[in-house]
């Protein structure tokens, strides 16, 4: 399929939804082999599991998720008047596409594929990674990992084989990170739960070149309920990197994942989203992870689109000298409001943090930060830097901060820096007056204010998003 | 026998922001290889006129013209004026917290004198010697435009700019403030070896004679409340040096009556 059939797919209705220029929001028709009523019920919950063929420990424990979701009220802080229309009813909670999950591209359904082709994730694979998860609508519909790392124990599995094939060491950590009734929406997740990431790289192993996960949301009123785990062993270090599309739809979808990371004694994790949702998109996210003795975990998160991103990546440092980063932009446009922080807990002595935020608010955009740093009695010399900026390009647009710090233990260093700021017109003149027109200048100081983002993405991303901040801008000004 | 058209021609230029006029009808005209300096105390209108023949949407021009090389550039934009020849070192260069001083460069050279004359190593070429004759260090490149750079720092770069883009038309704004004795000589050594010999042509504007021992104007031009009140030679400049401007103000007018002006300047 070319991209200007898949621009004649859109309904005049659709196409006007259509904010700005957004480049993934064509959609395949639907082919489902499997698509369940929309709403959600506990039989809804049980049908998911015994299609799944799952333990009953399983079922179970995404029965009691389901009723405490089901009593656990909305929360009464982000943005209430956006969560209030979610229309719970009107989600499809489980649809499945393809017929498993291929190893070669040529067997996964041709739409499908091509649309993967259109994102460029097989192009990707080949150059630079060590394994790709495509997951479309419920389920991955193509899996690799490269032969020499298998060879090395690494495990690197969509979530639903995982747990097929590794019930043990699924039983051992699922839940471990985010309790299912941490949040209204981690229940709903553990409840509904379908596709994502497992991944267990053994002591030691080093996975050179990042593994990837890309999740797209193809049908209408879409539920994407992803749940991944990385078990990073003693020693040990991997890169995750995650993408996200969905069409442009005038009605709503859901993704609400829940990404739980442990890393083990010395190991590494960093973990890299580029989340590019479609301005239809609830984006309501729990991730977390725990790290151990000397163990590092970063979140690296870029949120471009969505309605309403709720997401605040969080590390619990629980070993002595363990270090957290969380890097992350965030980019509100029409429409949008980017609820993001970081939240950052020092049980043991010796530990780091760096919390690096910034973001965007333009066409009466909205960009929230909130953080939560905490320093507990019994740690001793703990380091805290927390820098977050803020630019505002017009006047409709806004920001706001929410930053807090509960520290108990008085040997700790503690840095807050924040900032906000708007593009000046002196700025767009001294570009302008360097052959630059004034989209291209804007561009540039956008890119410019993200670049302490950027250059901390593999190089492809980078680009991608570059790319990405120059075409919000186009058209933007003047 | 045809005469090639003055790099840049004013005249009668009346110009202002929000109905308060700045310049009150300004001719002058400079031809190719010549440099003149444009004098004048604060709030005389000497920015202004910088940033108006650059094109800064803030002012309004409510008469006159201004031509680059024969050609009307006040309907272009500040790029389009950018791409024609025109360049501006400014007084308050702006920072670009992330814009990589090496990267700005290219993507400038580019956009002014097409793709071609930004890349290959003929442009490196010219960046290492401009670099060199401006005593920059190579790991300059590396960080971001005019973030947290010192004053010389930030005038050695627009100087730096000039030199690669190699304008028909440069401006420059006070380059020679902030500068010390060592900074200011610098300075003059990429003005000249960017205008002296080509068909480039310069205007430099300042309020101190110090710049113009080591680049000298072939004409000096005294602006007072936005009118050129008095031009002359290389020695008007020492003349002012010595004696100020008072003299110079028209007569029954008040010597402090520039305030209007000096809040825009």
């Amino acid at each position: 399929m070319t991209e200007q059939e898949a621009s004649t797919m859109m309904t005049p209705e659709e196409v006007s939804t259509v904010v700005g220029d957004y480049k993934a929001g064509w959609h395949d028709p639907e082919n489902s082999t499997i698509r369940f009523d929309n709403g959600l019920s506990e039989q809804v919950v049980r049908d998911i599991s015994a299609l799944k063929d799952e333990p009953e420990w399983m079922t179970e424990f995404r029965v009691k998720a389901y009723r405490h979701y089901e009593k656990r009220p909305m929360p009464t802080w982000g943005n209430m008047s956006l969560l209030e229309q979610i229309d719970f009813d009107n989600i499809c909670y489980f649809l499945r596409s393809g017929e498993g999950t291929e190893t070669n591209w040529d067997d996964v359904p041709e739409d499908i594929r091509n649309t993967f082709q259109k994102l460029g994730i097989p192009e990707a694979e080949q150059k630079w990674l060590s394994g790709v998860t495509a997951q479309y609508e419920s389920e991955a519909v193509y899996h690799s990992i490269r032969e020499d790392l298998v060879k090395q124990g690494v495990i690197f599995l969509d979530m639903d084989s995982g747990l097929r094939e590794y019930p043990e060491l699924v039983k051992k950590w699922f839940c471990s990170v985010i309790p299912y009734s941490d949040n209204k929406f981690s229940a709903l997740n553990t409840a509904v739960w379908s596709g994502g990431s497992f991944i267990y790289v053994p002591k030691g192993v080093h996975v050179e070149m990042p593994v990837q996960a890309y999740f797209r949301i193809n049908a209408k009123n879409m539920g994407q309920f992803e749940r991944t785990l990385i078990i990073a062993d003693e020693g040990s270090s991997i890169h995750y990197v995650e993408g996200c599309t969905a069409p442009t739809y005038s009605s709503d979808s859901l993704h609400s994942a829940v990404v739980e990371l442990i890393a083990l004694p010395g190991a590494y994790i960093r973990y890299s989203t580029v989340q590019n949702w479609s301005a239809n998109v609830y984006n309501l996210v729990t991730k977390r992870g725990i790290a151990h003795e000397n163990a590092t975990i970063e979140w690296v998160d870029g949120n471009l689109g969505s309605k309403l991103t709720m997401k605040y990546p969080s590390v619990i440092l629980k070993g002595e000298g363990a270090h957290a980063e969380v890097i992350s932009v965030a980019y509100s446009g029409k429409g949008q409001h980017q609820d993001t922080g970081a939240k950052i807990h020092h049980l043991a002595s010796n530990t780091t943090s760096k919390i690096l935020s910034k973001s965007i608010s333009k066409d009466g955009g909205r960009g929230s930060y909130r953080g939560l740093v905490t320093v507990s009695a019994k740690a001793e010399n703990c380091k805290v830097n927390v820098v977050c900026d803020a630019l505002i390009l017009d006047e409709e647009s806004r920001s706001d901060t929410y930053p807090t710090m509960e520290v108990a233990n008085s040997t700790a260093r503690c840095e807050h820096e924040a900032s906000v700021s708007k593009v000046s017109d002196e700025q767009l003149f001294y570009l302008m007056s360097r052959g630059h027109a004034e989209n291209e200048a804007l561009a540039m100081i956008v890119n410019g204010f993200f670049e302490p983002f950027t250059r901390e993405l593999p190089m492809e991303y980078a680009v991608e998003l570059n790319h990405l901040m120059a075409l919000e801008m186009e058209g933007s000004i003047g | 026998m045809s005469v090639d058209p003055p790099v840049l021609e004013i005249r009668d230029l009346h110009a202002g922001i929000d109905d308060t006029p700045i310049l009150n009808g300004i001719d002058l005209k400079i031809e190719s290889g010549e440099i003149h300096a444009l004098m004048g105390r604060n709030g005389s209108g000497k920015t202004t006129a910088a940033n108006i023949i650059m094109g800064h949407p803030e002012f309004e021009v409510s008469q006159g013209s201004v031509e680059l090389n024969g050609k009307d550039i006040l309907e272009m934009k500040p790029w389009e004026r950018a791409r024609a020849g025109v360049f501006l070192s400014f007084q308050y260069p702006q920072a670009v917290p992330g814009l990589q001083v090496g990267n700005f460069l290219r993507k400038s050279v580019a956009a002014i004198n097409g793709e071609d004359a930004a890349k290959g190593p003929e442009f490196r070429r010219t960046l290492k010697s401009a670099m060199a004759e401006l005593d920059m260090p190579r790991s300059f490149l590396g960080r971001y435009v005019n973030d947290g750079f010192s004053g010389g720092e930030k005038k050695r770069f627009e100087i730096l700019q000039l030199m690669l883009i190699k304008p028909k038309l440069a401006i420059l704004d006070e380059t020679d403030s902030g500068l010390d004795i060592d900074g200011i000589k610098t300075v003059a050594k990429g003005i000249n070896s960017a205008v002296r010999g080509s068909d480039s042509a310069a205007l430099i504007i300042t309020h101190y004679s110090r710049i113009l021992e080591h680049v000298k104007p072939d004409r000096v031009h005294v602006l007072i409340k936005g009118r050129i009140v008095k031009s002359g030679g290389p020695e008007l400049a020492l003349e002012l040096e010595e004696r100020g401007y008072d003299w110079l103000i028209p007569s029954g007018e008040d010597s402090e009556s520039e305030t209007v002006a000096a809040t825009k300047d």
